[in-house]
C-alpha cells in the first residue's frame, strides 16, 4: 500500500480543528505561563499568592519560606521564585497520559489525526529514549500531590485578610479566595484522575475485593479519570486564570472585591 | 416511506491495485451502509466482495473505511451521512487488499497465538469451581465485550502507517492480554514480552482506537495505559525494584 | 483435472461455532490430528449471536435445580418427541460443560456469594441460564477459540465444503473451497464431524447470517443420512420489525426474562389471554406474580411471556393477524415500564441489556429504557437435522458425525432458549470425544479421483454459463420469499404443496444459475453454490410439515390447528433414496424409560 503523506485522508469531517484547537491552546498557556514565570514579581495580592508562585521558597513577598533570594544564586540567570517550583507541576502535566496523545497530535502530527497521513516515516514511540523517560510519570504525580496540599493551604491562607490599620487578621472572603478554591479545586480533580494513581492505587491488583479500601479508592480514581481530558483542560484553565486574576489584582488593573 | 438515491464509491480491486467504482444505490429508511453495498452486490455488481455475518454489530466482520473513518459498515446509518456526495466505501488500510472490501486478516490470528493462554489457579471448589466475585471481573468484562473487528488494529498509526507488524501487536490484543493479566484466576506473567517483542512502549496514546471502537471499550484508558503502568512498575520504578528486593514474591 | 491442495486429518470438523469449536477440542485433547474448516473467519460464527445464556442445572440462584427439572423442562419444552437419551445427557453434563468454560477464561456474571450467575428463561422452571450479560454467545465461542488455538489443531478459515466424499458407505473426506482465491482443498479424514449451524437463510425473514444455509444437513443427506424433525423451525417470537432492513434482528429472550412485557397496541398483555394447559399451573395469573417472578421470588410462578417460544410467537401473529399489533406490523415489547419499579430502572436496564440498549439505539433511534419496542417473529433455529446416535453423535453414515443445530433430537418439536449453547458444549464435546475413537479404530480411506473430478466441475459450473445464467441472488431471493409465505409459521397443506411446485421450479433455476467474474472472493459464486443446500432444506421441511397433520411445538398447521397423540409416537425421516428423490417416512420413537417417565411425571 502506498504511503500517505502529511495531511492525506479520506476522512470528509473537519478532522484538522480539534488538533488545531489543542496546538492552540496549549499555545497560549505555554507562552503565558512562561511569561508570567519570568516576571518575578506581581505574583501576590493580600492574602493571595499566585499558583505559579507557590509553594515560594525564596522570594520577596511575605509567603517566602526561605527569605529573600539566595545570595549564592549566580549573578547571570535570571531569578523568579516561579523557576524554582513550576517544573514540577510542568512535568506533571508533560507526562500526563492524556496531554501526551493530544500534544504528539497537535506538535508532532504523530499522527496529525485520526486516520490522517503522517509527515515521518519512522517512529520510535514511547520505547526508546527519550520518548521512555515518560514513565516516570508517577513520580510528577507523587509531586503533584504535595503541590496540591500546599495549594490547598494557600486558599485557607487567602481566606485571612489583614486589617491595614490594626495590622490583626480576619477571616473574610474574596472573590480571589474563590478563584483560588476553585483551582484548587479543579486541580485536584486533575491530578486525582492520574492513570498512575489509579494503577498505584489499587489497579495493580487482580482481586481488587481483597483490599476494600483499595477497591472504594480505585472507584473513586476511575471517577475522576473518566473525564480525566476534561479535567486536565480546566485545571489548565484555572491555574492560568488564578495567576492572571492576582496579577491583575496586584498591578492595581483589577479591583479584588470582599464577599464578607 | 422517503426514497432516494444516494452514489457509493465503493473501492474495487486486489492485492495488484485498484480503484473506487461509483454505483447508485435506492436509499430507504433505517438502511445502513452494509444494506446498499448488499443491493449493489445483488443487483449490479454479483462478484463485489465484502465479509460480513449478524448485520447487527456482534460479530465485528464488515470492517471497512466509511468516508474515510474505520467503521462496522452494520452499523453506520446511511441518516448519519451526508448522501448529497458520494459515500466512499474502502477497505481496511492497515491490511494487504484482498479483493474489493475484503482485507487479509490473518495477521490477526497469528499475533494471537503468540500470547501465552489462560492459566488459571488451582480451582477453589471440588467440583472445579472458582469463588469470584463480580466487582473483580467488571474490568474484564469490559475487554471481553470485543468483537474482534480489528478496526483499531486499522486505525492505530503504529500499523496504519508505520507498519511495524514485527514489533507491535495492536490495540486488540493489548486489550487481550489485559484481560488475561487483570482475570482475578490467571497466573501467568506475560510482562517481558509485553515490553519487549510485543511493544506496548511503542504506543503513543492517541487514543484513536478508542474512538472507533464499535463496542465503546475505553481501549486506551482502561486496556493500554494499565499495562504500560505494569510494564513501569516491573521494570522502570526504582522504588518499586526496591521494595521488591525485601519482599521477592509482590502480589501479581 | 481438477487442481486442489490435499490435507490429511484423522478428524475433520466442519464448522466452527460452539459445537465445532468444542468438538476439536475435545478430539485434540485425545490425541488425534484435527482440521477445522469454517465458512467465515474464525469466532465470527453465528453462535456470536446468541444473546440470553447457556442452561445448566448448576442450582446456583435456586438450590431446588438439577438435572431431574432441567431433563423434564426440555421434554415439555420438545412436546415429548425429543429423543429421550439426548435429553437425559444434556441435563446431566451440562454443568461440568460450563464449569469447563469458566478454566478456559470465560467470566460469567456472578452472584453475590462469587458463583456464576443464572438468570430465568422461557419454559425454565428454575433461573438456570449461566450468561454474560446479553452478549453470552460471543463470551462461549470467545473462550473456545482462545482456548482452541493452543490445542495444535489447523484452522482453515473462509473455506466452504462443497461435498462430502465417500468410500462405499462411509464418509472419508470432504472437497472444499477457499474464499480468498476460489483454490480448491481436499480434505481426506477418517471421521467427519458436521457443525453447520442452521438453515435460516431459507427464509426471507431470520435472525441467522448469511452462513445459514443449512450446508451440513445438505451434505449429510446427499451423503445419505437421515434427516429428522425438519418440520420443526423455531420462529423466535421476538426479532426487530422496524426498519426493513435490521428485520428478522433478534431481541434476546433476555428482555423479558428481566421483566419486559408484550402489550398489543391496545396496550393489553394479550399473553395471559391464551395459557396452555400444560403450563397453566407454572404460569403467573396476574402481573404482580409474573413481576415477582422475574425479580427472583421464588414462590412467583413466572409470567405468560416466559412461555416456550412457539407458543409466544403464535400469540404475537393472532394479535397482528386480529389487527392488535403495531404500526410496522408486530406487537409491543416494553422493558421500559420496570422504572415504576426500579429506582434505578433505566441503568438496571442498561447493564443488564447492554447490546440490546445498543442495537436498538444505533439501528432503529429507539432508547428501549424510555419506549417499548416493536417485535415479531423471526425465523430463529431448526430443531430437525442429522439423525445421530445419542450417545456417539455418529449419524447412519460411518465416520459421519454431527453435532450442535445440524444434529438432532436433543430439542423435539421445539427448542428451550438457552438450551442451544448447552447443547452446542454437550454434543460438541461427545462429537469431538466419539469422532476421535472412530478415527483411532479406522484406517484413512480412499477417495476416489472420478469422484474428486465431477465434484469440482460441478462447482466450476457457474462459470461456464457467467453473467448470462440465472442471478444466484434472484433465485435466493425468491426461494425466501416462497418459503417464508408458504412454509412459515402457519402452514396449511395446499399452501405447501404449491411450495413443492415451486421448489421444483427453483431447483431448475438452480441448475441454470451462472457467476460472472472469477474465482477470486466472488459472492456470486459461492451464493450460487449455496443453493443446493438451501433447496434441500426447504424440501425437507416442506415434505416433512407436509406428513405431520397436527399442530406441535414450532410446526403448526392451520387445517390441523390442535396436537394429535397418534404424532406424538415418531420422528419424520427424510431421506435420498436411490434415484437421488427424497422420501419420508415416519420413525417410531424409542419406549422411554421408566425412571425417565417418573421423572417427567413428578415434575408436571
Amino acid at each position: 500500500m502506498i504511503r500517505r503523506s502529511l495531511g492525506q485522508t479520506s476522512r470528509r469531517d473537519v478532522w484538522w480543528v480539534w488538533p488545531v484547537l489543542v496546538f492552540l491552546g496549549l499555545s497560549t498557556f505555554i507562552v503565558y505561563s512562561t511569561w508570567a514565570a519570568f516576571q518575578g514579581r506581581d505574583y501576590h495580592f493580600g492574602p493571595y499568592l499566585s499558583p505559579f508562585y507557590s509553594p515560594e521558597l525564596w522570594g520577596d513577598s511575605p509567603h517566602s519560606w526561605f527569605g529573600p533570594k539566595p545570595g549564592w544564586w549566580p549573578a547571570w540567570a535570571p531569578f523568579s521564585p516561579a523557576l524554582l517550583i513550576l517544573w514540577a507541576p510542568g512535568g506533571f502535566r508533560l507526562t500526563c497520559y492524556y496531554y501526551r496523545g493530544a500534544y504528539y497530535k497537535a506538535f508532532w502530527a504523530d499522527p496529525p489525526s485520526c486516520a490522517v497521513g503522517e509527515p515521518r516515516k519512522s517512529y520510535w514511540g514511547e520505547s526508546s529514549l527519550p520518548l521512555i523517560l515518560q514513565n516516570v510519570h508517577r513520580y510528577f504525580f507523587y509531586l503533584a500531590a504535595i503541590f496540591l496540599v500546599l495549594l490547598a493551604h494557600d486558599v485557607w491562607k487567602a481566606m485571612w485578610f489583614t486589617d491595614p490599620g490594626s495590622g490583626k487578621a480576619h477571616f473574610g472572603i474574596g472573590v480571589g479566595t474563590i478563584v483560588l478554591a476553585v483551582n484548587v479545586c479543579l486541580l485536584g480533580s486533575y491530578s486525582l484522575g492520574c492513570h498512575s494513581l489509579r494503577h498505584l492505587i489499587g489497579g495493580s491488583r487482580d482481586q481488587l475485593s481483597k483490599a476494600p479500601l483499595c477497591a472504594k479508592a480505585y472507584q473513586c480514581v476511575g471517577c475522576f479519570n473518566r473525564r480525566h481530558m476534561m479535567w486536565a483542560w480546566f485545571s489548565l484553565f484555572s491555574v492560568g486564570f488564578a495567576d492572571l486574576y492576582v496579577r491583575l489584582c496586584s498591578k492595581g488593573i483589577w479591583h479584588d472585591w470582599r464577599i464578607f | 416511506m422517503v426514497q432516494q438515491q444516494a452514489t457509493f464509491s465503493i473501492w474495487r480491486g486486489d492485492s495488484a491495485g485498484g480503484k473506487t467504482v461509483d454505483y447508485t444505490a435506492e436509499v430507504s429508511e433505517g438502511m445502513v451502509v452494509l444494506d446498499a453495498v448488499h443491493q449493489i452486490q445483488a443487483t449490479q455488481a454479483n462478484d463485489l466482495a465484502c465479509r460480513w455475518n449478524c448485520k447487527a454489530g456482534k460479530c465485528g466482520s464488515c470492517s471497512a473505511e466509511i468516508n474515510g473513518m474505520p467503521r462496522l459498515m452494520c452499523m453506520t446509518r446511511l441518516n448519519d451521512l451526508d448522501l448529497t456526495q458520494p459515500v466512499t466505501v474502502e477497505p481496511m488500510r492497515a491490511f494487504p487488499p484482498v479483493r474489493d472490501l475484503v482485507t487479509d486478516v490473518s495477521w490477526n490470528f497469528r499475533v494471537k497465538k503468540k500470547i501465552k493462554k489462560f492459566k488459571p489457579r488451582k480451582p477453589d471448589n471440588p467440583d472445579g469451581s472458582w469463588h469470584m466475585l463480580q466487582g473483580d471481573i467488571d474490568r474484564v468484562q469490559e475487554f471481553r465485550k470485543c468483537i474482534e473487528c480489528f478496526l483499531c488494529q486499522d486505525v492505530c498509526h503504529v500499523l496504519r502507517e508505520h507498519q511495524m507488524y514485527e514489533e507491535f501487536i495492536g490495540p486488540r490484543y493489548f486489550v487481550y492480554t489485559a484481560a488475561l493479566e487483570m482475570h482475578p484466576l490467571d497466573t501467568e506473567d506475560r510482562l517481558p514480552e509485553l515490553k519487549q517483542s510485543q511493544g506496548a512502549g511503542l504506543c503513543n496514546i492517541t487514543k484513536c482506537c478508542t474512538k472507533v471502537c464499535p463496542e465503546n471499550i475505553h481501549i486506551t484508558d482502561n486496556a493500554i495505559i494499565p499495562l504500560k503502568e505494569r510494564i513501569v512498575d516491573r521494570y522502570y520504578d526504582p522504588l518499586k525494584k526496591l521494595f521488591r528486593m525485601f519482599r521477592p514474591k509482590s502480589e501479581g | 483435472m481438477p487442481e486442489y491442495a490435499a490435507h490429511e486429518y484423522d478428524v475433520l470438523i466442519v464448522g466452527a461455532g460452539g459445537a465445532g469449536l468444542r468438538a476439536a477440542i475435545e478430539a485434540s485433547a485425545a490425541g488425534v490430528s484435527v482440521g477445522l474448516v469454517c465458512k467465515s473467519l474464525l469466532g465470527k460464527a453465528h453462535t456470536v449471536m446468541a444473546e440470553g445464556g447457556i442452561a445448566a442445572a448448576m442450582g446456583n440462584v435456586d438450590d431446588r435445580d438439577n438435572w431431574r427439572v432441567h431433563f423434564a423442562d426440555t421434554m415439555r419444552g420438545g412436546q415429548y418427541v425429543n429423543n429421550w437419551r439426548m435429553a437425559e445427557l444434556h441435563a446431566r453434563e451440562a454443568p461440568d460443560r460450563v464449569r469447563e468454560l469458566e478454566a478456559w477464561g470465560a467470566v460469567f456474571d456472578r452472584t453475590n456469594d462469587g458463583r456464576i450467575l443464572q438468570r430465568n428463561f422461557g419454559g425454565h422452571r428454575y433461573p438456570r441460564l449461566a450468561h454474560v450479560g446479553d452478549r453470552t454467545g460471543l463470551e462461549l465461542i470467545r473462550t473456545l477459540q482462545d482456548h482452541g488455538i493452543h490445542q495444535g489443531m489447523d484452522v482453515h478459515m473462509e473455506c466452504t465444503i462443497v461435498s462430502l466424499l465417500k468410500e462405499g458407505d462411509r464418509v472419508v473426506g470432504a472437497f472444499a473451497y477457499e474464499r480468498e482465491h476460489g483454490r480448491f482443498k481436499l480434505f481426506r479424514a477418517k471421521a467427519v464431524v458436521l457443525a453447520t449451524g442452521g438453515i435460516g437463510r431459507a427464509y426471507k425473514i431470520t435472525s441467522n447470517s448469511w452462513e445459514g444455509t443449512g450446508d451440513g444437513h445438505s451434505l449429510a443427506y446427499h451423503a445419505g443420512a437421515e434427516l429428522i424433525d425438519m418440520e420443526f423451525v423455531q420462529f423466535h417470537p421476538t426479532g426487530m420489525v422496524w426498519p426493513p432492513s435490521v428485520r428478522g434482528i433478534l431481541v434476546t429472550e433476555g428482555v423479558r426474562g428481566e421483566g419486559g412485557v408484550l402489550r398489543n397496541k391496545e396496550g393489553r398483555r394479550f399473553m395471559f389471554d391464551d395459557i396452555p394447559e400444560n403450563y397453566r399451573s407454572q404460569t403467573a395469573d396476574n402481573e404482580e406474580e409474573g413481576w415477582r417472578y422475574t425479580q427472583g421470588d421464588k414462590n412467583a410462578r413466572r409470567p405468560p411471556e416466559l412461555l416456550t417460544r412457539d407458543h409466544v410467537a403464535r400469540s404475537i401473529m393472532r394479535e397482528v393477524k386480529a389487527g392488535r399489533g403495531s404500526p410496522h406490523g408486530g406487537v409491543f415489547l416494553d422493558i421500559s415500564w420496570i422504572k415504576e419499579r426500579l429506582k434505578n430502572g433505566a441503568e438496571h436496564i442498561k447493564k443488564k441489556l447492554p447490546s440490546m440498549y445498543h442495537q436498538f439505539k444505533q439501528l432503529a433511534d429507539i432508547d428501549i429504557t424510555a419506549e417499548p419496542m416493536e417485535v415479531g417473529p423471526t425465523t430463529h433455529y431448526v430443531m430437525g437435522g442429522v439423525r445421530v446416535e445419542s450417545d456417539t453423535q455418529m449419524s447412519n453414515v460411518p465416520g459421519l458425525f454431527a453435532a450442535g443445530e445440524c444434529a438432532a433430537g436433543i430439542n423435539g418439536a421445539n427448542r428451550l432458549g438457552g438450551n442451544s449453547l448447552s447443547d452446542l458444549l454437550v454434543f460438541g464435546k461427545r462429537a469431538g470425544e466419539y469422532a476421535a475413537k472412530y478415527a483411532k479404530e479406522n484406517r484413512l480411506g480412499e477417495v476416489s479421483k472420478a469422484q474428486i473430478d465431477e465434484v469440482a466441475r460441478q462447482a466450476l459450473e457457474p462459470f461456464e454459463r457467467g453473467g448470462s445464467g440465472q442471478g444466484a441472488f434472484q433465485v435466493q431471493h425468491d426461494l425466501q420469499e416462497m418459503m417464508q409465505d408458504l412454509v412459515g409459521i402457519v402452514r396449511r397443506e395446499d399452501e405447501m404443496l404449491q411450495a413443492l411446485d415451486g421448489l421444483a421450479k427453483l431447483w431448475e433455476r438452480a441448475r441454470q444459475v451462472g457467476a460472472p467474474g472469477n474465482r477470486d472472493y466472488n459472492p456470486g459464486w459461492h451464493t450460487a453454490l449455496d443453493l443446493t443446500h438451501l433447496l434441500t432444506v426447504s424440501e425437507a421441511i416442506t415434505r416433512s410439515a407436509l406428513e405431520r397433520k397436527e399442530s406441535r411445538g414450532g410446526h403448526f398447521r392451520d387445517d390441523f390447528p390442535n396436537k394429535d397423540d397418534a404424532y406424538a409416537t415418531f420422528n419424520v425421516v427424510s431421506q435420498r433414496g436411490p434415484d437421488g428423490e427424497m422420501q419420508i417416512r415416519r420413525e417410531p420413537l424409542k419406549p422411554i424409560p421408566a425412571e425417565l417417565k417418573a421423572i417427567i411425571k413428578e415434575m408436571a
